[in-house]
């Protein structure tokens, strides 16, 4: 193996980078990013980054002195992947021995109204930087957005004194991610004084003298200075439509990264790999699923066994709304019961356990880290449930 | 030399939080040894005592940086710096620690005496 490009200078591309040089891998190493930037670390964006506590420098993912002879070739986009050969928009055309995808996600921009000033997005430092100075002149922001980034960037924008209305189409803000438990979340809005719209249909936004509306399909008009859209995100992977490799939600993969071309393999969240807990595909948003399989990534592209624990751990990923610290773990979505084992719900500090035939599967904590921990580390071993096998077919 | 707790109160796998001016964890590993680092992750305040233990190795129980028990050395970022390590002695079967005389490498908007006091 002489020359591996990875496509994706960001956390995935980065750590699958380390694991190869970490496995001996001494060949040509070039990374392709579109973004300017040097790989830096997305979850401050909607937290501590925007509320401006901490800066750029902050943010790099290389550690200090790191040097893993990479040949960086920052903005510049990859833009079709054919017979083999990598095209780059600078015109250069690349073959490989070794192919990593790690293009990550784009957010959706499906709304009416999503390119007018004043209208923000959230998924680069550059969008941070822009929204910060936004939310700085204070006013109305409208959050759309029942997930992690909505509900973290409406408690982020009130600690910076903004007036901030969520808007959510369920039930509840992340009523899919944290099921029943999720009216603790929406406590903490209440509490720190974010309104919050339930059932909630976005038809459009426009601009009305100076300022935005939007509107709500029940006929509701909501003014604001800024809106922010926090709708979800879609694979970045229109640049391999049509060459060959396997695509679903996300780039198909085996349970080691491996992909439907040979020496091609994709990691983070542009990859769905082949979960054996839940016996499909699966993609996942979360910061840590991209470094768990990063080695095992690297492994099956150098051909070898791959290492025994990493992407074996269930997915984790965490979140900080209002100053409280919650904690995810497992796949809840298997769950047929699940109980408050600590603390409790009202009070905002607890931690809930989901269990299927009565072993946890799941896990949820807030503000307790060290229960949530101890219950997160007994899920290790879901994938050797019997009776979880086929379990969502 | 601050005393910890009697050996058998620390079975293999598991860590102790010190409390004091600046936390303590003391780790036992799955291979016997006994290791004690700074509590306080370097890169927000978290325990790492709470941490998932694997060989020398702890992970942070937030965002996954891991330490090595011997050196304090950290794998990669989000921490950046090292946290100190402090001599370990078992003595009559108790843990007993030494601190190190270094500066703790604690996180942004955490002084010695303040950690923990975050929510
Ligand atoms: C605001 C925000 C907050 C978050 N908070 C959390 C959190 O609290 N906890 C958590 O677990 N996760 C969180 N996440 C998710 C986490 O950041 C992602 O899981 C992680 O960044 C995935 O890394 P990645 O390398 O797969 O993709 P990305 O980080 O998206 O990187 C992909 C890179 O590829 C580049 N690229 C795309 N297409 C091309 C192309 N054709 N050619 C060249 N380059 C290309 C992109 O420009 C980008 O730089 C958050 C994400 C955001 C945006
Ligand atoms: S708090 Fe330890 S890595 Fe972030």
């Amino acid at each position: 193996m002489n020359r591996v490009i990875v496509v994706g200078a960001s956390l995935a591309g980065l750590a699958t980078a380390r694991s190869l040089r970490a496995q001996g891998y001494d060949g040509e190493l070039v990374v392709v990013g579109e973004e300017p930037h040097r790989p830096y670390d997305r979850p401050p964006l909607s937290k501590e980054f925007l509320a401006g506590t901490t800066d750029i420098a902050d943010l790099t993912l290389e550690a200090d002195g790191e040097h893993l002879g990479i040949d960086w070739r920052l903005g510049t986009r990859a833009d079709r992947l054919e017979n083999g050969r990598v095209h780059l928009d600078d015109g250069s055309t690349w073959t490989y021995d070794g192919l990593v995808i790690a293009t990550g996600t784009r957010p959706r921009t499906d709304v009416v109204g999503a390119r007018l000033d004043g209208v923000h997005l959230l998924r680069t430092v550059d969008d941070a930087l822009a929204l910060r100075e936004g939310l700085r002149r204070g006013g109305r922001v409208v959050v759309v957005g029942g997930g992690y980034i909505g509900s973290e960037v409406a408690s982020t924008a009130r600690a910076m004194g903004c007036e901030v209305t969520l808007l959510v189409s369920g039930t509840t803000p992340l009523h899919h991610a944290l099921g029943p438990h999720a009216v603790a979340v929406s406590d903490l809005h209440h509490r720190h004084g974010v309104e919050v719209v339930t059932r909630a249909r976005v038809t459009g936004i426009r601009p009305s003298g100076g300022s935005l509306v939007v509107h709500l399909a029940d006929d509701r008009q909501l003014p604001a200075d800024r809106v922010v859209l926090g709708t979800g995100a879609v694979p970045a992977i229109a640049w391999l439509d049509g060459y060959g490799i396997e695509l679903g939600d996300g780039v198909l993969c085996d349970p080691t990264g491996g992909t439907s071309l040979p020496g091609v393999v994709a990691v983070g969240d542009c990859s769905a790999w082949f979960d054996p807990a839940l016996g499909r595909h699966h993609r996942k948003e979360h910061w840590t699923s991209a470094i768990d399989q990063a080695p095992v990534a690297a492994r099956t592209l150098l051909g070898g066994e791959a290492p025994a624990t990493a992407a074996r751990r269930a997915p984790y990923l965490w979140s900080d709304i209002h100053g409280s610290r919650i904690q995810m773990a497992g796949h809840a979505e298997l769950a047929d019961t699940c109980e408050v084992e600590t603390g409790s719900v009202a009070d905002g500090s607890f931690v809930a356990v989901y269990r299927r035939g009565g072993h946890p599967v799941a896990v949820l904590g807030v503000n307790q880290p060290k229960h949530f921990m101890s219950v997160r580390r007994r899920l290790v071993s879901i994938p050797a449930v019997p009776s979880l096998q086929g379990a969502t077919a | 030399m601050i005393p910890v707790c009697p050996l058998s109160a620390l079975p293999r796998g598991e860590a102790v939080r010190v409390e004091g001016d600046v936390p303590i964890a003391v780790f036992h590993t799955e291979d016997g040894e006994v290791l004690a680092i700074d509590d306080t992750c370097t890169h927000q305040d978290a325990s790492l005592a709470d941490g998932w233990l694997e060989g020398c190795e702890v992970e942070c129980p937030l965002h996954a940086s891991r330490f090595n028990l011997h050196t304090g050395a950290v794998d990669a970022p989000p921490a950046k710096r090292p946290v100190r390590t402090h001599q370990v002695h078992i003595q009559d079967a108790t843990v007993y620690v030494t601190l190190s005389e270094d500066e703790p490498n604690l996180p942004p908007g955490v002084s010695a005496g303040s950690v923990g006091a975050a929510p």
